[in-house]
């Protein structure tokens, strides 16, 4: 039926559910490389709680994950694991590309086995710099991503307009 | 004396089911509502990726189906047995007024007889997970 597609649900609604949303984050991990122990830091380790935002680390499976944290060397032998899993997550989704290897290549830049950027099989929604980058740099990007999910059009995004996921946050810049 | 009706016309035997049925009823209607304001609410993007297994991203090899173990069919056994002792001894306890001593040497006897036959099994060593 979709209510919110058509844009029939009223503004209080939509301002509701979108708060409820960006506080009940379920965070399915990517981690290939590095950039995982940073990220293992800032999901378990008690000093970088991710948990205290409202970001659940845990689904089971990509099935029951709200955004996808892409940490470290996306490898072209990857790619298609990472494109099936991407869409086997329901809908609304988000990414945050983690490190500089999965922003744009990083240090392998000139591999031949590397893809230059996960931006170049998923749409990114936040980046996140560093080699790696700190956990609470991870959290930052995280608290800018709830943010942008309280004050989106939830309307347009649920009828999957890319135009409305706006210009990519990055992280410190 | 608990089929004719009275003056308000439904016996109250009847009229304690209807407690049954309105909780049956309202189950069905939270369930209903919160799965229904769900379908309501969300975005729908089927693709096809969405209606195969999930494999961790890999193609999905072999059936979804596997064959029950037949060897746990003793505790489904002895589900069945203590599960009817325990229909009996509701009603029995729900009535132990009434039978009074007597009632609770008899279920007393009864369990005794019952703990016999659980004695045997966990000797015979069934009750180990196999």
């Amino acid at each position: 039926m979709g209510l919110i597609d058509r844009g029939l649900a009223p503004k209080p609604l939509t301002k509701m559910l979108n708060l409820a949303r960006s506080y009940s984050l379920w965070m399915y991990q990517w981690g290939l490389a590095c950039c995982a122990i940073e990220m293992a830091a800032a999901m378990g380790s008690p000093r970088y709680d991710i948990m205290r935002l409202g970001v659940i680390p845990l689904p089971a499976s990509a099935r029951q994950a709200d955004v996808v944290v892409i940490a470290g060397t996306v490898t072209d032998k990857i790619v298609p694991s990472l494109r099936r899993l991407y869409e086997q997550m329901p809908d609304p989704k988000y990414v945050i590309s983690m490190g500089s290897c999965a922003n744009c290549g990083g240090p392998y830049w000139d591999s031949y086995s590397v893809t230059k950027g996960v931006d170049q099989i998923i749409p990114v929604d936040v980046y996140v710099p560093g080699c790696p980058p700190r956990p609470e740099a991870l959290l930052q990007g995280v608290v800018l991503l709830q943010q942008r999910i309280r004050d989106e059009d939830a309307a347009a995004r649920w009828r999957g307009e890319t135009a409305e996921r706006g210009e990519p946050i990055v992280v410190g810049g | 004396m608990s089929g004719f009706t009275t003056l308000a016309g439904v016996s109250d035997f009847l009229r304690s089911y209807l407690t049954v049925a309105i909780f049956g009823a309202a189950a069905a209607l939270l369930v209903g509502g919160m799965l229904g304001l769900s379908r309501l609410i969300q975005p729908r993007h089927p693709t096809p990726q969405k209606f195969i297994a999930y494999e961790s991203g890999v193609d999905p090899v072999g059936g979804g189906w596997s064959q029950s173990q037949i060897r746990y069919y003793v505790f489904a056994l002895l589900f069945v047995m203590f599960d009817v002792e325990a229909v009996f001894i509701f009603p029995w306890a729900v009535r132990l007024d009434v039978l009074g001593t007597f009632g609770l040497v008899e279920m007393v006897v009864f369990i005794v007889i019952l703990a016999l036959g659980l004695a045997y099994a966990w000797r015979k060593g069934v009750l180990r997970w196999v």
